[in-house]
């Protein structure tokens, strides 16, 4: 039977190819729309480390020293950026499993070849345990060690793009590195790595998406050599900005890894301790604490623009108009072929079968609006590749995405479908055949 | 015309009525919202900003080696002073629209300064020939003085060393309302105190650091060359920028080759800063023609259908006297209630989903004229779309009704 209905609902198309055209042509766009936004969306509200991000903390407490703002308002504008003293404090109490703190320094390259021109790289100052906390892993060497942190050692970890731009590709494990003006021993070259969105520099001034790092240097070590970081938010006037280590200025974020998610609780009891213990020595004022996971820090920092969140809702709103749209297309077709459906009627076809009939036919067209749509998506997100976004280069369409077309094409023609095919399963089939 | 009819036969067809209702009322309310929010980036976009924006050239210098700083950076500005064309030559901390933003926060007495509502301003510092390298517009009081620039050091902090100050007039206006804001002062921190000298016409800051609104809060302050603010601006005529930003570039490579020189026009940065804005006002606007074009064919294809179904009706009715004006105007009534009624509840729609925006996203109430301005809209786009099978009802010949059935 479905093959006979299939054949129906050809020549049904045939007959009114303009209308048919102008249904596909609505439904493919409203999917071609919403698909799109989908993904992009998608793309941009994504776990960064998916196999380990409900392990993955962000401790935050509040520096200021006065009423100023609330905390929760201040975590939700700061998150885990945090002095240097305190950072420091938490590295030190090692009560994670992992945990390391960082900032971001846009770093002076300065290539041994004569000729090649010095240049500017996005950095990251950070502490040993940063590399296995965050899964980057090594194609050639590896981190450096605590001890390494401590001695303010001048090790770097270069990423494999730039490992391929000053050595062509090559192990590079023990050369010397001119960056900011100091030399810097090469231990490790990463893998491709740059979790999207890039959290941990989402409250450090850095850009929420994009490429990733291309040098990683010991916090300490880069300190010493005066380095400059993206971000200092100071609290209190006439500031040294020379000595940042002790400045009252928030400009360093720090990280967890916890063993169980569970063990939160037992982390949030230490964090509540230590700010309570340095609101008696003076140093602190404010008893709130929070400790949001990967993910809710996410939620936190509303790292998802605005705006994608806005054109999604609109697309979807865009498809509501093209199913109504084709809702009403396909009902006006199948009320023209009442007669039609009253001498199947007559001939013996059952309520069902009509019904059938015509869910089927809605479903070609869903099908037809799906890949219709596929190319849609396919435009817009050719069209995404090429805006000034930070997240443009990363929008392709994947095969979730892919299937989700089809599903919502087919769950939106059948939807449009059912008012039409129950319209047409009513039809009384004694008045149709006297007219004809 | 009798409308009593129209309703007669709407009620034979409820649901083609309904659907065509509905298209129209969802159409509202996404164009509303969506002509809403373009309006609101497009402002946005064109933000007053009172520089020489068309005559601005940046050249950013990093890497400068601190130890031959205080020989380097005169230089710099020197060898840039020599161009052929060049009007005026500063060096900046950061630049408007630059993203890089240095901001504090201020209150006009020391015991304000820990106030909730202090307000965050954005800290311009220049060097001696800013205001012409910038083109700011002076609108009460005075520029700096030689000594006022040769006397301010950067130091160790963040602020300068300076005692005065010159405020954009939005800033004034928030800090000092109603009143002159000449001679007063501003205070950051319990310790820093400045005094404003000069109002000039609002500039943007390099980011919008909280609200459209205080997208102009910005103060400026002279500093003698400095190592840390390392930006150069310089000004030129428009026709010569080009050039410069060329010429600029190569002399600062030459004169220290260890460092990392980058330049751009104003407009590059400008066009850098709204490119997001930009591309979702055309994001949004392409909705909106396609939403239209769909809603527009949806009419068409019901209408159409309506027409053929009514042929005999139409046929009976020019056989017992309606001319075809009468047939054009009656589909062409049909749609025009139709349509009143889908922009009703599209004005209803259009109303709640903006509330929604409102608690959800940094979105504004929706002004009241956007409703009359997309529910003429829709009027309009029906009365077009309805027009092709009006025509064809019009042009049923009188004898179908003898013919048929």
């Amino acid at each position: 039977m479905f093959g006979y209905y299939l054949d129906l609902a050809l020549r049904s198309f045939k007959r009114n190819r303009v209308l048919t055209a102008l249904m596909v042509l609505a439904l493919g766009l409203g999917i071609g729309a919403s698909i799109t936004t989908l993904t992009v969306l998608k793309l941009l509200s994504g776990d960064p480390l998916p196999q380990k991000s409900a392990r993955i903390f962000a401790p935050e407490i509040d520096p200021l020293p006065t009423e100023n703002t609330a905390p929760e308002k201040l975590f939700a504008r700061w998150g885990n950026l945090m002095t240097y003293t305190d950072a420091m404090n938490l590295l030190h109490a090692r009560k994670g499993e992992r945990q390391a703190v960082m900032a971001l320094a846009s770093s002076k390259i300065t290539p041994q070849t004569p000729g090649q021109h010095s240049f500017f790289s996005d950095g990251v100052v950070t502490t040993s345990d940063f590399f296995s906390m965050f899964d980057a892993g090594f194609q050639y060497g590896s981190g450096w060690s605590v001890q390494d942190d401590e001695n303010r050692a001048h090790v770097v970890v270069i990423a494999g793009f730039l490992n391929d731009k000053l050595f062509g590709g090559a192990n590079s494990v023990g050369k010397i590195l001119r960056i900011n003006d100091h030399d810097y021993r090469i231990v490790g070259v990463l893998k491709p790595w740059a979790p999207q969105p890039r959290f941990y520099a989402v409250s450090l001034g850095g850009h929420g998406y994009g490429n990733g790092d291309a040098v990683f240097l010991p916090l300490q070590s880069a300190l010493a050599d005066k380095v400059n970081t993206q971000t200092v938010n100071c609290f209190e006037p006439d500031v040294d900005i020379n000595h940042l280590e002790t400045a009252p200025c928030a400009w360093v974020s720090t990280w967890v890894e916890l063993a169980h998610a569970s063990d939160a609780g037992a982390y949030r009891t230490f964090l509540s301790n230590y700010v309570a213990q340095q609101i008696s020595l003076g140093r602190l004022h404010h008893p709130e604490v929070a400790l949001p996971d990967l993910m809710q820090y996410l939620a936190q920092q509303q790292v998802v623009p605005e705006d994608a969140r806005l054109q999604t809702g609109l697309a979807f709103g865009f498809l509501l108009i093209c199913i109504v749209n084709t809702v009403g297309l396909l009902l006006a077709k199948c009320l023209r072929r009442s007669r039609e459906i009253g001498v199947r009627r007559a001939l013996g076809a059952t309520r069902a079968a009509v019904f059938a009939q015509f869910m089927v036919e809605s479903g070609m067209v869903g099908i037809a609006g799906g890949v219709l749509g596929l190319v849609f998506a396919e435009l817009g997100l050719w069209a995404i590749r090429h805006q000034p976004a930070e997240y443009a280069g990363l929008a392709h369409l994947d095969i979730s995405m892919f299937i989700a077309t089809f599903v919502i094409a087919l769950v939106a023609s059948l939807i449009a479908g059912l008012l039409p095919a129950w319209r047409a399963c009513v039809v009384a089939p004694a008045p149709q055949l006297k007219s004809v | 015309m009798d409308i009593q009819p129209i309703f007669a036969a709407l009620r034979k067809h409820k649901i083609p009525a309904a659907l065509i209702v509905l298209e129209i009322a969802l159409a509202c309310a996404v164009l509303c919202n969506a002509v809403f929010m373009i309006g609101q980036r497009v402002s946005e976009i064109h933000i007053q900003n009172a520089i020489d924006e068309s005559g601005i050239v940046d050249i950013g210098v990093q890497g400068i080696n601190p130890d031959a700083a205080n020989a380097d950076i005169p230089a710099y500005l020197a060898a840039l002073r020599e161009i052929p064309g060049v009007t005026a030559v500063t060096e900046i901390n950061m630049m408007p629209l630059g993203n890089n933003s240095w901001n504090t926060n201020v209150a006009t007495s020391p015991a304000d300064v820990t106030s909730k509502d202090s307000p965050n301003v954005a800290e311009y510092m220049f060097t001696k020939g800013g205001p012409e390298a910038l083109g700011l517009h002076l609108l009460q009081g005075r520029l700096f003085n030689d000594d006022e620039y040769a006397d301010s050091k950067l130091g160790d902090s963040y602020m300068p060393s300076t005692h005065v100050v010159i405020v954009t007039q939005s800033l004034a206006m928030r800090l000092w309302p109603g009143q002159s804001a000449l001679g007063k002062q501003i205070w950051q921190g319990k310790k820093n105190m400045y005094t404003v000298i000069g109002i000039v016409a609002d500039v943007l800051r390099p980011d919008r650091n909280g609200g459209i609104a205080q997208f102009h809060w910005s103060m400026f302050f002279p500093v003698s060359p400095a190592l840390g603010i390392q930006e150069f601006v310089v000004r030129s005529a428009p026709r010569d920028r080009d050039r410069i930003l060329r010429d600029g570039v190569q002399k600062l490579e030459a004169l220290s080759p260890s460092v990392v020189v980058k330049g751009q026009t104003f407009s590059d940065i400008r066009d850098k800063y709204f490119a997001n804005t930009r591309s979702m006002v055309w994001m949004l606007v392409l909705v909106c023609v396609v939403m239209l074009a769909v809603t527009a064919f949806g009419i068409v294809g019901l209408t159409s259908f309506w027409v053929g179904q009514r042929r005999r009706q139409i046929g009976i009715r020019r056989a017992v006297g309606a001319t075809r004006a009468h047939i054009m105007q009656y589909f062409q009534t049909e749609n025009f209630l139709l349509s009143s009624a889908g922009v009703a509840i599209g004005m209803i729609l259009a109303f709640g989903i903006n509330l929604y925006l409102m608690q959800h996203y940094q979105t504004t109430r929706l002004p009241w004229y956007y409703l009359p301005v997309s529910a003429i809209a829709l009027w309009i786009l029906g009365q077009l779309a309805v027009l092709g099978p009006a025509l064809r009802a019009a042009n049923v010949p009188p004898v179908v009704a003898t013919r048929e059935g």
